[in-house]
């Protein structure tokens, strides 16, 4: 088990809606994408794969230098590929812009 | 020529197999008459898959919605298959007792409510080992304590099936509803096979599994009540129907000296085949109606 946490302070764009999307199952994951108070986003990851914490810093980046929404990221992760979880970050920001 | 007259019913059928947990139970429920409780953003987790180093999921696996059906109080209470093969661990055996024991309160207190169980389930989870054993033994008195006052409707509609400790807990339910695709039993066909050898059970031959654990062969030999293809409307019909029937005149599992008798008079000197149990037990050995209502 891995926990890994990020901060991105330049999303900044307020946010009214929530998101859940995904399942815990092999090669996929579950997130929660909700609001935040702080003018900030969060990231927080626990993953059953261990050693690729820079993997996922580099997936972060890369969504967050296209979206600017305030939101607190929770992830379960069970080996979902990079493209997969950069999939289901957009499915959440489907719900939550919609 | 249009779609309709050239693309078969199935085709175009919504599948409800496909549904995760989340949107099997919504699709049957009265529309906007449903609200989730516990659901995933109050993060009630398993403490115990990440010490084994096992990712657990915000809901743990286990969706309750309180709302409505045909206009009556219903809680339907789903198992996410997706998720560690939907097992029963301390967190959603403890959602599922919990959900059913408030309906029993309710049905108490005047306001009837009818439970609706989608189990997706390997049965117990195994890392939670005596927890998950327990969880399961308190769902089943719950389960007895609803349906004397309300009917408690078990639907497996596969692919995972319902097995292990969840497979006593659907017999005590007062109506199931099985999909062709769908499978129920005690001991599922990879444990036979580790336990009493390949001789015993063949868990890769697939025809040999349904037509033992199928739907189509449970609902025929009398152990589950109604066999309908994996069609989301179908189902939901199907659920409504038996919400708006209320309780059976006699509980399957209350029929004691009928299985009894019914196991007492086989003959266990040859090989007893499917199609015996449907001839012996069932009746039937041709499928349900809504089944040839779709093949054509």
């Amino acid at each position: 088990m891995e926990q890994l946490k990020f901060e991105y302070p330049s999303a900044k764009r307020h946010v009214t809606k929530k998101a859940h999307v995904g399942v815990v199952g092999s090669g996929d994951m579950e997130v929660l994408m909700q609001p935040t108070e702080t003018g900030s986003a969060y990231v927080s990851i626990q993953t059953s794969v261990n050693g690729f914490s820079s993997s996922w810093k580099a997936v972060m980046d890369r969504f967050f230098s296209k979206y600017d929404g305030a939101v607190r990221i929770d992830i379960n992760d069970a080996g979902a590929t990079p493209g997969s979880v950069m999939l289901r970050l957009e499915q959440s920001v489907e719900v939550i812009e919609s | 020529m249009s779609y309709a007259t050239v693309i078969p019913e199935f085709v175009l059928r919504q599948s409800f197999i496909e549904l995760d947990a989340r949107s099997r139970a919504q699709t049957l429920m009265d529309p906007g008459s449903w609200r989730e409780l516990v659901g995933p953003f109050d993060r009630i987790e398993s403490p115990w898959l990440p010490e084994q180093g096992i990712a657990p999921q915000f809901d743990d696996g286990c969706v309750v919605l309180k709302g409505a059906i045909a206009g009556k109080a219903t809680v339907v209470i789903a198992l996410e298959g997706g998720f560690q093969a939907g097992s029963m661990g301390e967190v959603s055996g403890a959602k599922m007792a919990a959900a059913l024991d408030l309906a029993t309160r309710d049905s108490q207190n005047g306001k009837k409510t009818v439970a609706v169980l989608l189990l997706e389930t390997g049965g117990v989870r195994l890392q939670e080992a005596n927890l998950g054993l327990n969880a399961i033994a308190e769902v089943m008195a719950s389960i007895l304590a609803l349906r004397q006052h309300a009917p408690v409707i078990t639907v497996i509609a596969g692919t995972v099936g319902c097995f292990g400790g969840m497979a006593l807990a659907a017999g005590l339910s007062s109506y199931i509803v099985m999909t062709p695709e769908a499978r129920l039993g005690l001991n599922g066909p990879e444990v036979i096979e580790q336990e009493s050898g390949i001789e015993e059970f063949d868990s890769s031959d697939r025809a040999l599994i349904w037509a033992i654990n199928g739907g189509e062969q449970r609902v025929a030999m009398g152990v589950a009540d109604e066999l309908v293809l994996d069609d989301a409307q179908k189902i939901a019909a199907i659920v409504r129907s038996h919400v708006e029937a209320g309780l059976p005149a006699v509980h399957r599992s209350q029929q004691v000296d009928l299985y009894r008798e019914r196991i007492r008079a086989l003959d266990t000197s040859r090989q007893i085949d499917p199609l015996t149990l449907r001839e012996t037990w069932g009746g039937k050995t041709t499928v349900s109606k809504t089944r040839k209502g779709v093949t054509r």
